[in-house]
């Protein structure tokens, strides 16, 4: 292994160091700034939330999949118009769970007023790719615990965050073998039985096998910090953070 | 590229995520081996020896106790050295408190697999006496494993028997395994490890007395019973507590038709749920499977003479199989010259 890598490789410095608590908060951003600033944050909220939304829409209240659009899309519509970002107070729980109890509210009010709007015409949001997160949905999802169902589906669209993030990072960084490699081996499903062995990646891509772990390192560590990132951009305080760190991934931030 | 993360994918993104990396530059993380109750087992590469290691570490940072076990574990494995005991290399605390561990690599089956996999009685057995020598060696340096069980056995590539999660292990003389500082401080000498009624380890391999909480009580004897479970999963693929009921333990004949007696008698005498009543020690507990494995009497079980004669008869088969054979050559010859 040449010994410049493992020198470039090898961070010291903690956790602490490893994510910066720097990124400031996209919650923050949407509550204040101008209105540029304003429709950023939003979008990168509704890009990370929209999902679990959706999907915990169609476990818990049992929807079928275009009664679940409408809501879906009329809550996001509801929370931009009345403010619910604003109304967020970091004292009384966590954003993931402030977001899924004003679901419930919205839905329960939807339901009960039985003649529902369709909203969100006069707002632009980012693609919502409603088929994507039914195939997600397939399989016994549909009777899965509400609750779990949508804490899972934020950590899934935590990580795809991280994902892109790590693919852009590369990218710039000229390092895009880092990124084939760990998507050849990290995002490919274990269980189907497809992922190659170090031996056939470091074939593929005609490196050393000792250095395909040592790109994979890097990857995987720096796949790490963006998924602290983009955690510590969706949360409002630096305690949020830490808690959701733990609860969500369960690891100490 | 547009991201999508299926639910196999998410859990192993998460294992990323929550995978160590040491401070110390030595050890880098490969992959996630496994995850046990105090902690998740890596794959780790050692850059200055350029080899292959184990490390564990300890899921989070905010039990003492945890952290406490943990190290612990650490300071008895690397006390006992003996060739089923897997080596510890080096422990530390990773940058976010963690606790770990460096141990050797080692490459095998879980004894419940191993077994399943289709493997001889004789060289389950074999396998078995190798755990009951190393929980002896264990016992002779005053240490009680406490959670014996085939997942926490491995079989190495080539035939090595390993006994492994020493994390929840009684040990007897505490001021060899303490840290000098805490013992600077004045840790009583005495201190019992597990308060009374603390039940630690496996249901369905405990002794009695373990299950009650009685950590008094609970001795050599205790991993004997654990040993005596081993045993009967290795008879019948069964662990004992899944057919403990009322009326007692089913015996393991009852299970698999094919179970010999002898070792149905040695497995039960291990499980007696009175502790006198079992092997005083594990030593004994082995000394009696390699008297069965050498078609010797046990000392478990009380022969009559049908059986005795069946055994001798049996294992001596090869002998008595020959000089009949003569015999019968013999007597036709003769039958023959005389027509």
């Amino acid at each position: 292994m040449p010994r410049e890598l493992m020198e470039h490789d090898t961070h010291i410095g903690g956790w602490q160091d490893r994510f910066p608590s720097t990124r400031r908060s996209v919650i923050e951003a949407a509550r204040g700034g101008d209105a540029g600033d304003r429709q950023a944050a939003w979008e990168t909220l509704i890009a990370a939330y929209w999902k679990p939304a959706y999907k915990y829409i169609r476990v818990k209240w049992q929807t079928g999949s275009e009664e679940a659009k409408d809501l879906t899309q009329g809550f996001l519509a509801v929370a931009l118009e009345k403010g619910l970002i604003e109304r967020y107070s970091t004292q009384r729980a966590s954003f993931r769970t402030y977001l899924r109890m004003c679901i419930d509210g919205y839905v329960a009010n939807e339901r009960k007023a039985a003649g529902r709007l369709k909203r969100g015409g006069e707002h632009r949001f980012v693609a919502l790719d409603f088929e994507a997160a039914d195939r997600e949905l397939s399989g016994n999802g549909l009777g899965a615990d509400p609750e779990a169902c949508f804490d899972r589906e934020c950590l899934r669209s935590l990580f795809e965050q991280a994902i892109l993030a790590l693919q852009s990072t590369c990218e710039t960084a000229g390092k895009s073998v880092h990124f084939r490699l760990f998507e050849r081996y990290d995002l490919t499903s274990e269980v189907a039985g497809q992922r190659p062995s170090y031996e056939q990646l470091a074939a593929e891509v005609g490196l050393p096998v000792t250095q395909v772990t040592n790109y994979l390192a890097w990857a995987r560590r720096t796949f790490r910090r963006c998924v602290m990132d983009a955690l510590r951009e969706l949360t409002a305080s630096d305690e949020e953070f830490r808690a959701e760190a733990r609860r969500l991934l369960g690891v100490e931030a | 590229m547009t991201a999508s993360v299926n639910d196999s994918t998410l859990d192993h993104l998460r294992r990323i995520v929550q995978s160590a990396e040491p401070e110390d530059p030595r050890y880098r993380i490969v992959e996630t081996l496994g995850q046990g109750g105090m902690g998740t087992v890596y794959l780790a590469e050692d850059v200055t020896l350029h080899r292959r290691v184990a490390m564990k570490v300890l899921r989070g940072v905010q039990d003492a106790e945890a952290v406490e076990r943990m190290l612990r574990e650490a300071r008895v494995i690397a006390r006992l050295e003996h060739p089923g005991i897997v080596p510890v290399h080096d422990a530390g605390r990773l940058p976010d408190g963690r606790v770990y561990y460096i141990m050797k690599l080692i490459q095998g089956r879980r004894l419940d697999e191993y077994a399943e996999a289709s493997a001889s009685l004789q060289e389950r057995l074999r396998v078995f006496e190798r755990v009951c020598e190393t929980v002896a060696f264990a016992h002779a340096h005053g240490v009680i494993h406490r959670d014996l069980k085939p997942q926490n056995v491995m079989v190495g590539q080539f035939g090595e028997v390993l006994v492994l999660d020493w994390g929840v292990a009684k040990v007897a003389a505490l001021t060899e395994l303490r840290p000098p500082e805490s013992a600077a401080r004045g840790t009583p000498c005495d201190a019992p490890q597990t308060a009374h009624g603390t039940i630690l380890g496996t249901p369905a391999y405990m002794p009695p007395e373990q299950a009650r909480g009685e950590v008094d009580r609970v001795d050599e004897r205790s991993d004997v019973y654990a040993l005596g479970g081993i045993l009967y999963f290795l008879l019948t693929g069964q662990s004992p507590q899944t057919w403990m009921g009322e009326p007692g333990l089913v015996p393991p004949r009852q299970l698999n038709r094919s179970s010999p007696r002898r070792l149905e008698a040695i497995g039960l005498k291990a499980l007696s749920a009175e502790p006198q009543q079992r092997y005083a020690s594990a030593a004994e507990l082995a000394t009696d499977v390699a008297r069965f494995r050498s078609g010797q009497a046990v000392l478990a079980h009380r022969e009559g003479v049908a059986e005795r004669l069946a055994r001798w008869a049996w294992w001596y088969r090869v002998p008595i199989l020959i000089v009949a054979a003569y015999l019968l050559m013999r007597s036709l010859l003769i039958l023959w010259q005389r027509r």
